[in-house]
């Protein structure tokens, strides 16, 4: 029996009168990869974004229901947001490098949570970079500017700097979308390195890539989560007609 | 050729034609403030004593130094408040055309209320720090619009690429959002500069018409006469031409100095000008890299 590492129930979400995510219940285990599917405005970004609680950005976002990391609350809890965010990491749909050097970029987080050492952070930027299978290409313009590399270099600097923070969990939010298919099979093999030391959420239009890289899969449609389970199966054997007419392209 | 295309010649001619005039102008105007000022030259203008303008020209920079040590911190606070913390409504667009608004009041009525304020209540006589005050409520607008519109228009996604490290707002707001708009509120300290060096309105009577310094006492800040004591009064440059040409006017070289002053004031707002931009140049060129 594997182990838990996000455990949502009975989760209700609403954006002031719009009810977007209806009674979800789900298991994330713990060095797998889930992936998330489903037409535009389903709700999976949604749901991504409350397990790192960036929903708590958009005014008028309510939450009922519960999501446990590792057992603890993440809503109610004592667990307090920046560190929840230190633990679930995120990397965004638009890689977003800041207006500054690659070193910086990746010194940000530790940096931000009390690491001033300049030998631990060369350490943390290298091995960081390495884990994001970027080091070599950028171990020469450490001090470039990071706006200056490609969409797919930024993407995986955006890792990398995610990665620094030491998180348990990476959420990717359709990372690969911006991207051209040598950097997004890049990025695809990346996560399935990294998902022997993280557990992975990602958000997918694209269901080949739920298919090449995820251990589960969940389906939404209209903010109800219609399907959830082993990818080969939810594929090959869907139990919900919906879920089957979305993957045979017949809506969606 | 067709009347579309015409007309296109045309409307692009007369654009260039404004432009060009425009440029002209500019040159013929700096060009014969600098020649005007140069032809009477005598030497004694350079001198801090009788009809040297060293003092006023000291005075000049002190009061720009003082009034953006004040505007800067204010000016980049409220635009952060405007762009990060104020609730969006009425109430704000209401505040943000109040702020707008106060940087184009006529000067010469800031400057009675900082007479009012900084002269009258505090029960001092004239002084740098009533002017650089003075000059600071009409340039605090300027940089906090400046920054407001600069933050707002940075990408959503450095927010969230922040915080989404665990980042706390503040923390994001100071090491993130103030350096990538930096280059853009560099642009609000240039206009607010830009105030200090040229307003003379607001000054008459705040900072006051005369100099009284004794450059031995430079650094005996506490002395009615060091240079760096900001309770002292002090004429800056644009004063000094006001001065000659009214009641200045009994010098014999009254115009000759308010010609020179004109000169060596508008060199050194293009200069400061030019050291800033390309400061905020470099900036931006770091920030966005290139290979």
């Amino acid at each position: 029996m594997m182990e838990d590492k996000i455990t949502i129930e009975k989760l209700n979400l609403y954006y002031g009168d719009f009810h977007a995510l209806h009674d979800i219940n789900m298991h994330i285990q713990k060095n797998e990869i889930t992936a998330f599917i489903g037409p535009s405005g389903c709700g999976k970004s949604t749901l991504l974004r409350s397990l790192n609680r960036m929903n708590d950005l958009v005014e008028g976002c309510r939450i009922d229901g519960s999501i446990k990391l590792d057992g603890t609350d993440i809503y109610n809890g004592d667990l307090d947001v920046t560190v929840l965010r230190q633990r679930v990491g995120m990397v965004f749909q638009r890689p977003n490098p800041f207006p500054m050097s690659v070193y910086d970029n990746v010194a940000y987080g530790p940096r931000i949570h009390g690491i001033t050492d300049k030998k631990e952070l060369d350490e943390i930027v290298e091995t960081s970079l390495k884990q994001a299978a970027i080091w070599d290409d950028l171990k020469d313009r450490l001090k470039k500017s990071a706006l200056g590399l490609s969409g797919g270099q930024q993407q995986r600097l955006c890792i990398a700097r995610a990665l620094a923070v030491k998180p348990e969990v990476l959420l990717m939010d359709e990372p690969t979308s911006a991207l051209d298919p040598i950097s997004t099979s890049k990025i695809e093999e990346l996560a399935l390195e990294l998902k022997k030391n993280y557990t992975i959420v990602i958000v997918t239009h694209n269901m080949q890539q739920a298919v090449r890289i995820s251990d589960k899969t969940g389906f939404f449609l209209l903010g109800d989560l219609v399907e959830f389970g082993e990818t080969d199966q939810l594929f090959s054997m869907p139990k919900d007609e919906r879920t089957e007419k979305y993957i045979t392209g017949r809506f969606g | 050729m067709s009347r579309a295309k015409r007309k296109d010649r045309l409307m692009t001619g007369i654009f260039y034609a404004i432009g060009w005039i425009m440029l002209a102008f500019l040159l013929y105007l700096t060009l014969t403030i600098i020649f005007d000022g140069l032809k009477g030259f005598q030497w004694d203008f350079l001198g801090a004593a009788g009809n040297g303008i060293f003092d006023q020209f000291f005075n000049t920079i002190y009061l720009v130094f003082l009034s953006l040590l004040v505007s800067v911190p204010i000016g980049i606070g409220a635009g952060v408040y405007l762009a990060e913390y104020a609730k969006e409504g009425k109430f704000l667009t209401i505040f943000e055309i109040s702020i707008e608004s106060l940087s184009s009041l006529p000067s010469i009525v800031i400057g009675l209320f900082g007479y009012l304020v900084f002269i009258m209540w505090t029960g001092m006589s004239w002084n740098i720090l009533a002017g650089a005050l003075t000059i600071s409520i009409l340039s605090i607008p300027l940089i906090t619009t400046e920054t407001n519109n600069a933050i707002r228009a940075l990408p959503v996604e450095y927010k969230e690429g922040s915080l989404g490290l665990g980042a706390t707002k503040s923390e994001t707001i100071r090491k993130v959002l103030i350096p990538a708009a930096m280059p853009q509120i560099l642009t609000g300290v240039i206009m607010a500069a830009g105030r200090g060096f040229g307003e003379a309105a607001a000054l008459l009577y705040t900072s006051g018409q005369s100099t009284y310094i004794n450059w031995q006492n430079f650094w005996k800040v506490t002395s009615p006469t060091s240079p760096l004591n900001p309770f002292r009064s002090g004429e800056t440059l644009s004063l000094h031409i006001w001065v000659m040409r009214t009641e200045g006017a009994l010098n014999p070289s009254a115009t000759q100095i308010a010609n020179f002053t004109s000169a060596v004031l508008v060199v050194l707002a293009l200069l400061f000008t030019l050291v800033t931009r390309r400061i905020s140049d470099r900036m931006r060129k770091r920030n966005n890299g290139g290979n």
